[in-house]
């Protein structure tokens, strides 16, 4: 029974470089989520601004209009609806090796939305006194928000970031809609070469959860350097 | 130096301050008193704008500071402003709380602005404290950091919000001895305050509102020992 358990590894994982299309695999699922991460949080930073901004003054409000039509869209549909229309009908006349760009850009705008809501709620839990406090010495709106909030909302906003790159990590897994060759295209691949469904799911979930323990290490470090700042 | 014309404020419907028509000169300590929701923070926050008036005109130093052209950030550097809360920021030293507003709007280089901060600490005797953070210090301490950071600005007035209201009762004397020595030295005060010691020691008028109004203002000795108001009669015989 061991033997077969072994033969099945040997056979779904190693053989005629099987670990190959794993790797390339990794690498696509990791190609995506990293640039994802880098368009949300510079796609949600702005969109956060304009939201604290427009809820001060009037002058924005048309431009906050848009950005709650975005949030509404993107938190209010599937992930995997909203990468058909980036493939099929944003960029349908795109060639087909524009696809991890494309997903890029998708999972990039999805992501963007729940950073907005976080860094938006990240600025707002800072008290009005901080705000008031730099005006009143005679900063300007953009030099308290860079010297006085925003240094401050970090440390609520970094925790929930994290949680926010470990489900986009995990949810890059349904590029295969559009046949991009990442970490789950391959297990797919393998399993229909040998029939074997259990190896490559379990190996793939394996790697799938290493990713996010090693986020979440990260997370727990920063977490805990921020914590120590607020008992000086 | 501030000239006031028929100030009035509404939060949606709820109209705080009702026209308030005041001059404040050069030098003068206002003292502001009044039971709460009477108007009187407002009434200060909207010296510096950080409530905008919903009409009515404030006149600084010439210039009209409701006009909505008016660059109010260099203004705002001419008025040091105190809260209740003290608002010092927690994520930068004390030294750094001093510092950062003359640094960024560029009015001193970082060696003048330390230089300036380290002379304002030995004054209020917090030089020891410049490499602490605000979380690390006692109230009283946390108010006359906050009181020394406005200073910094070099304001030629000072408004004042509740400044001992959130302290506790044996710190309340330390700050209200750092705004007696300011007011000696001529600094044009506007200070709203429960503290009636204070208004009859340092102030040079004060002024009781109630309702969103000024019902009634008087040098300190004839304003606590003969109150026309009924009102204030009936304020003062509770707080005294």
């Amino acid at each position: 029974m061991y033997l077969t358990l072994f033969n099945d590894i040997y056979t779904n994982i190693f053989y005629s470089g099987r670990i190959f299309l794993y790797l390339s695999g990794l690498l696509n699922t990791l190609i995506i989520a990293f640039f994802a991460a880098v368009l949300g949080v510079i796609i949600g930073t702005v969109i956060a601004v304009i939201k604290v901004y427009a809820a001060e003054s009037g002058a924005l409000k048309p431009l906050s209009v848009l950005c709650d039509a975005y949030l509404a869209f993107i938190r209010g549909t599937p992930m995997a609806v909203q990468l058909l229309i980036t493939y099929f009908v944003i960029f349908g006349a795109a060639p087909a090796t524009f696809q991890i760009p494309i997903a890029i850009i998708a999972f990039g705008v999805n992501s963007g939305a729940y950073v907005a809501e976080i860094i938006r709620a990240g600025i707002q839990s800072i008290d009005r006194g901080q705000t008031e406090a730099g005006r009143s010495l005679g900063l300007t709106k953009n030099m308290t928000m860079r010297y006085i909030v925003m240094p401050q909302a970090v440390k609520n906003i970094l925790p929930a970031i994290f949680n926010e790159l470990i489900t986009l990590v995990k949810e890059t897994a349904i590029v295969s809609l559009i046949a991009i060759p990442d970490l789950t295209m391959a297990a797919t691949m393998i399993r229909s070469r040998t029939f074997n469904a259990y190896v490559p799911l379990f190996f793939i979930a394996l790697v799938y959860l290493s990713i996010v323990l090693l986020l979440t290490s990260v997370q727990r470090r920063i977490e805990r350097r921020l914590a120590q700042n607020d008992q000086r | 130096m501030i000239s006031v014309k028929d100030l009035r404020k509404s939060f949606g419907s709820h109209e705080v301050l009702k026209g308030i028509s005041e001059e404040i000169k050069q030098g003068e300590k206002i003292v502001i008193i009044g039971p709460s929701g009477s108007g009187k923070s407002t009434f200060l926050r909207c010296l510096n704008l950080l409530e905008r008036p919903t009409s009515g005109e404030i006149w600084f130093e010439g210039t009209n500071i409701t006009d909505r052209h008016t660059d109010i950030n260099r203004l705002r550097c001419k008025m040091g402003m105190v809260f209740q809360h003290f608002n010092l920021f927690p994520h930068l030293t004390v030294l750094q709380n001093i510092t950062l507003a003359p640094v960024k709007l560029g009015l001193m280089s970082i060696d003048e602005a330390n230089e300036n901060a380290d002379r304002l600490l030995t004054r209020i005797g917090l030089k020891d404290k410049s490499g602490a953070y605000p979380p690390q210090l006692s109230g009283g301490q946390k108010q006359r950091i906050a009181i020394v950071r406005s200073l910094a600005m070099n304001p030629t007035v000072m408004l004042f919000d509740e400044p001992t209201s959130a302290l506790d009762p044996e710190m309340v004397g330390e700050v209200l001895e750092l705004m007696k020595e300011l007011a000696q030295e001529g600094m044009t005060m506007a200070v709203v305050t429960h503290e009636m010691n204070f208004a009859r020691e340092v102030g040079t008028r004060v002024l009781f509102m109630d309702d969103g109004l000024v019902v009634e203002q008087a040098p300190p000795e004839e304003f606590f020992s003969s109150p026309k108001n009924p009102r204030l009669r009936d304020f003062l015989s509770k707080v005294l």
